[in-house]
């Protein structure tokens, strides 16, 4: 299935000038070794006869294009990914934002949205929820509309429970859905103080002013000059004081606002030292 | 000769002791990289680092996003993400789905492997109890490269080593014991 034989690197780089050209999206910072492979994938997936095929269509067809980026970038995600950096949230991080009358988190990259639940309940369980309000924005409109339902299957649930309670929850984490079906549906509250919004990291620019941004498992895919922008970004967007969350395996370290920085315990995240 | 530009061992269950038993009689001046990626349980990273740099003089790292691959280190796939590489010789990393129920997958690494290095690449597929590895054995062998399998007689779990013989058709089989030598003898340097 994930043949990289099918898509050569030249026609990456058609599909990458194409999508810009015609659609606005810039891809052109992106790892290709991942991003070759994201198109073999949906080239297969989509049982496409010919790149020529390919082509046209992610080029001539709104709705097809929009289900190439849903395809082309990565949506795989989970409540409570990395318990040990939920507990440091709960412990540390959001307890420390209780100051501010307002608290403001950008979620970036959020995709269907678990990540947001997963901090919803955290600032609920630190009764912090009521003056928050979390931004999760993603480049891709599909998955948004799914996080916006609040759904998600049920049979995750047990895995994201035992997630969970590795974070440090103590709370039945059945309380906060309902099970129809095969989905289990989020206690409504967790919602309203959730506000989803396409945003594309690589060309549109900060919008407000946070106390918390966090951006896991985003960066991996975009190369370092694209990094380094992204960062600039984040550090428009961020208060001084305020906090930067990465994946577990991304790092702010050599990037140009780096000095500007201090790493927070041994999870990656880093909070914003001088304006 | 070609010039090897790395040598990469895929495994699950049973793999480890291999690793163990093979890497002390590596040499430490090999003038390419060893990629390994075994499947393991998340969140046990630092210790299987830290296990294998104890039998080698080879430097051993998590491989991580960006890094540059760097001849005579020993690079270990990060548990829970998919390693890829780069043109230009670096790592990729990559949460996407899992392939055969496995992240990292074997098949991944091979395949991105492939795509870069072509006919400069060895392959060596251990002992496991799927088959994840054994399409990316497939598509070294496209580009060229050179496609093994542990004995499956000698594997803890043989099945995975006898889909990559099947399925595959390896270039060699080898025993635990001619691994590390066939390893050395790839390298100019010795």
């Amino acid at each position: 299935m994930s043949n990289f034989g099918v898509i050569s690197d030249e026609q990456v780089e058609i599909l990458i000038n194409d999508v810009l050209e015609q659609h606005g999206y810039d891809f052109t910072g992106y790892s290709r070794a991942s991003l070759k492979r994201r198109l073999a994938r949906l080239y297969a997936l989509d049982k496409h006869v010919s790149f020529a095929e390919f082509r046209y269509k992610t080029l001539n067809d709104d709705v097809y294009f929009k289900h190439f980026v849903e395809g082309v970038t990565v949506n795989v995600t989970e409540m409570f990914r990395d318990p040990s950096f939920y507990r440091l949230l709960r412990d540390k991080i959001l307890p420390s934002l209780n100051t501010y009358p307002f608290i403001r988190i950008w979620l970036a990259g959020c995709s269907t949205g678990e990540e947001a639940y997963s901090i919803a309940i955290l600032l609920k369980e630190l009764n912090l929820l009521h003056k928050s309000l979390i931004y999760a924005t993603d480049i891709n409109p599909t998955v948004l509309e799914k996080a916006a339902t609040g759904m998600f299957p049920l049979s995750q649930m047990k895995s994201y429970s035992e997630n969970y309670i590795a974070s440090g929850g103590s709370k039945d984490f059945s309380s906060y859905y309902s099970a129809s079906y095969s989905l289990a549906k989020f206690d409504t509250e967790l919602k309203s103080k959730m506000i989803f919004s396409t945003h594309n990291l690589v060309s549109d620019r900060s919008f407000n002013e946070f106390q918390l941004i966090l951006c896991r498992n985003v960066l991996i895919y975009f190369d370092r000059p694209l990094q380094f922008r992204v960062f600039q970004l984040f550090d428009q967007s961020l208060e001084n004081l305020g906090y930067l969350a990465l994946g577990t395996k991304e790092t702010l370290d050599f990037s140009p606002i780096s000095p500007g920085y201090k790493r927070v315990g041994t999870d990656k995240v880093w909070r914003k030292v001088s304006a | 000769m070609r010039k090897i530009g790395a040598f990469v061992i895929g495994g699950s269950a049973g793999s480890l002791e291999v690793l163990l038993k093979v890497l002390p009689e590596v040499n430490k001046n090999l003038d390419f990289a060893i990629i390994i990626v075994i499947h393991r349980k998340q969140g046990t990273d630092s210790l299987l680092t830290d296990l294998l740099s104890h039998r080698t003089k080879l430097q051993v790292r998590e491989a991580d996003e960006k890094e540059q691959i760097l001849n005579g280190y020993v690079y270990i796939a990060p548990s829970d993400y998919h390693l890829l590489i780069e043109k230009d010789l670096t790592f990729s990393l990559d949460y996407s789905e899992k392939i055969n129920y496995s992240r990292p997958s074997i098949d991944v690494t091979f395949q991105s492997a492939a795509d870069v290095y072509g006919e400069n690449l060895v392959c060596l597929l251990l002992s496991g109890s799927n088959a994840d590895g054994v399409n990316g054995l497939l598509t070294v062998k496209k580009n060229g490269g050179i496609t093994l399998a542990q004995n499956p007689a000698s594997a803890q779990v043989s099945y995975m080593p006898e889909q990559a013989i099947s399925k595959a058709a390896v270039t060699s089989v080898l025993a635990i014991e001619e691994m590390a030598s066939y390893i050395n003898s790839l390298s100019s340097n010795n």
